[in-house]
């Protein structure tokens, strides 16, 4: 592996024992850029998470995460991180849902569940049936709204300040002294999904998801050509120019290379080297000194 | 603030209107439970935590910690930067040891990337780890202490985390926001000098002071009443709250992940994981004393063992060019523009990176959609779990055991409420 993360070893035969231990609740089963993540069915999650605890060794949840993702019919994914302590492996399991579905609690399976899943809720308004205690966590008390949502603005709908004259902390409409700024970098000749203005009649770049210098590659693709490449790379070898003839642009030019180097002007200082062999002072000796150059005339001094 | 005791009179209202002595007897009397707030403004709760306490006298029936007073957004704040830009957010979540945080973003970036770091930087990246572990325990430890009643050793400690915050100005330009860890490597080289120091201080100076100061604590039987057997915490018990670092070693687990899952230079260091035996707040505290000699040890072999070369990955594509490169070259001009500006762009794909911070498991797990900023950027705080289970370990204990079960937990609210 290429990169320093930290080093989890893949587990071996866990797609078989996944498939057998939560069976027809398992829709997805996927091990991208080094880590095994399964996509299982919502309403079966509280149970497929006791089965993975007891049957596959996975003790601790970490974490759940919420992700909005408003293209999708179901458009929040819910994604548990679990770790085995034993067979020191991290599994990711998702389900998805949208605002009215609930996800079925996991805090019978896990007590930690239970505050994160309030922060899922409060962060995204997924609900989860079961949880006794589904407070908002870390919003503000009466606070309105989910503000990870995709659709929530960045800086809010209220604000609030003290006021000298009220002598308390009074709430309001948020207003910007100057608008929120957002700059695209990304580059618009690289697959921008708006027409650039005076474009509208060369045929508009209607095709494609648009959305900017695009990276070619997706980290699993990227991941498997590093390690492609570096299975395959031969151990490297410098490249050297040992012979004059070995010029590594094809025969022709290798003949021609040889032939200058036979009889050329190096042929007669080769010649002179070997006659005063044992010391090379012949070489060291500078050159007989050059003249100092006269000025041109008509220059530009 | 404090609901008085409802004392309840039986049989008062017969006597309605004559002069009558209506103490009780002790057996009459009905006590309900008062309901206290702890904080939000409190020295010993190590920051922003408002907890609902229901005691009965003084024995802690159910605490409800309320968090989120710090809440800054932080993870929506990230969608709307680039990789780059969002990285500074990081030192600011748990600002006690910023670059644990640093670390596990880089790291994250890095693997979607696929990203080969040099040694030079690995090592770098795992010395100042450790650097910031002394640190944020010199902190908590100083600070534990103090809640249970010990002025002088925080005191003398708090010197050597100063150490601490000049080494680290030393080599990034600040002390506590450091940014120094950035996807690829490390910002700049050090000087031979500091790395010279780095280990004369942890050769002389740490080691005298820290030991000094701990020689009053350890063994010191006021601690010891205050610490021992309060918020024991079985094995079984740290599994399902979903406990890490310092937290489930206490409890006699040896989990960390610099040894299981090593990551950066780790693999190549030579330490050992202390673990506790009963899984009491005297246990955590002890766990965190040993793994400042622990990460004195890896301070040592990083620098002995220092290798030269590059300091971030040589990608033009990732690292921007030096500055005075950048005033020579056109190549590398253009390239600094366009990183500082648009920043470089993450493969599709998502990762959860888990590091061991100061605290425990500290987690990121980044969403990328092939963009330059990231989709979402979940941050998996050391606090969160830990505090949760504040109720199930103080339930039974006196209310004066609060302040040593949060110290032996060592929140921040930085990174608890992000």
């Amino acid at each position: 592996m290429a990169s320093p993360a930290p080093l989890v070893a893949p587990r071996e035969g866990i797609a078989a024992a996944l498939k057998k231990v939560v069976g027809n609740d398992l829709i997805a089963h996927d091990f991208l850029v080094g880590e095994d993540s399964i996509t299982v069915r919502r309403e079966a999650i509280a149970g497929v998470m006791v089965l993975l605890r007891d049957n596959l060794d996975y003790q601790q949840l970490m974490e759940i995460a919420g992700v909005d993702y408003p293209d999708r019919a179901e458009r929040f994914e819910v994604v548990y991180h679990l770790l085995s302590v034993t067979k020191n492996h991290r599994l990711r399991v998702r389900v998805s849902t949208d605002e009215a579905t609930p996800v079925p609690s996991i805090v019978p399976v896990w007590p930690v569940a239970g505050w994160l899943e309030r922060e899922v809720f409060d962060m995204y308004g997924v609900l989860f049936a079961g949880n006794p205690d589904l407070r908002r966590i870390l919003t503000d008390y009466g606070f309105q709204g989910h503000p990870q949502r995709k659709d929530f603005p960045l800086t809010g709908y209220i604000e609030l300040r003290y006021s000298e004259e009220d002598k308390r902390v009074v709430y309001e409409p948020v207003k910007l002294a100057q608008d929120f700024r957002n700059f695209d970098f990304l580059s618009p000749w690289e697959g921008a999904d708006y027409v650039l203005p005076g474009d509208e009649k060369a045929g508009g770049t209607g095709e494609g998801p648009g959305k900017g210098a695009p990276s070619p590659m997706t980290a699993q693709q990227v991941k498997v050509a590093d390690d492609k490449a570096e299975k395959k790379a031969p151990p490297p070898t410098p490249k050297t120019t040992e012979k004059a003839g070995q010029t590594g642009a094809g025969a022709k030019v290798n003949a021609k290379a040889a032939k200058t180097s036979r009889d050329g002007a190096s042929a007669k200082r080769a010649t002179k080297v070997a006659k005063t062999p044992a010391t090379t002072k012949a070489e060291k000796a500078p050159a007989k000194p050059r003249a100092p150059r006269k000025p041109k005339a008509g220059g530009d001094a | 603030m404090t609901d008085s005791p409802q004392v309840k009179h039986h049989g008062s209202d017969m006597f309605e209107g004559y002069p009558v002595d209506t103490a009780d007897t002790a057996g009459d009397q009905v006590v309900t439970n008062y309901t206290i707030n702890f904080g939000p403004q409190h020295p010993a709760a190590h920051g922003v935590l408002r907890m609902v306490m229901e005691l009965d006298g003084e024995i802690i029936e159910r605490v409800d910690p309320h968090v989120g007073l710090l809440h800054r957004g932080t993870e929506k704040l990230i969608e709307y930067k680039t990789y780059l830009q969002a990285l500074p957010y990081f030192d600011r979540l748990d600002y006690c040891s910023p670059l644990g945080m640093e670390h596990s973003y880089v790291l994250a970036i890095e693997k979607l990337l696929d990203l080969e770091v040099p040694d030079r930087a690995q090592y770098l990246r795992t010395l100042f780890a450790e650097l910031t572990r002394i640190c944020n325990h010199m902190l908590n430890i100083g600070s534990h202490v103090m809640d249970v009643g010990a002025m002088t050793p925080n005191l003398w400690i708090f010197e050597l985390r100063e150490d601490c915050l000049n080494f680290f100005e030393r080599a990034s330009g600040a002390r506590m926001h450091s940014a120094y860890f950035r996807p690829g490597g490390v910002h700049q080289d050090v000087p031979e000098k500091l790395l010279y120091d780095i280990g004369q201080w942890c050769e002389t100076r740490l080691p005298k002071l820290f030991g000094d100061a701990m020689s009053l604590v350890i063994d010191n039987r006021i601690f010891k009443q205050r610490n021992v057997d309060i918020a024991t915490v079985s094995k079984e018990d740290a599994l399902a709250w979903g406990f890490s670092g310092p937290m489930i070693r206490g409890s006699g687990i040896a989990w960390d992940l610099r040894k299981s899952q090593p990551y950066d230079a780790y693999a190549k260091m030579d330490f050992d994981i202390p673990v506790g035996t009963r899984g009491d707040c005297y246990d955590r505290f002890m766990v965190r004393v040993q793994e400042v000699y622990q990460s004195q040890r890896i301070i040592l072999q990083c620098i002995n063992n220092m290798p030269s070369g590059p300091i971030a990955s040589l990608d033009r594509k990732v690292v921007p060019p030096k500055r005075a490169e950048m005033k020579s070259s056109m190549e590398s001009l253009i390239h600094h523009f366009k990183l500082y500006t648009e920043g470089f762009h993450v493969p599709a794909g998502e990762v959860y990176v888990a590091t061991e911070s100061p605290k425990g498991e500290f987690g990121v797990y980044l969403v990328s959609d092939g963009t330059n900023k990231p989709y979402r950027c979940k941050i998996r705080p050391t606090a969160f779990s830990h505090l949760q289970a504040m109720d199930m370990m103080s339930k039974g204990h006196m209310l004066a055991d609060t302040t040593a079960i949060i110290g032996a937990i060592d929140v921040v609210f930085g990174e608890c409420d992000r």
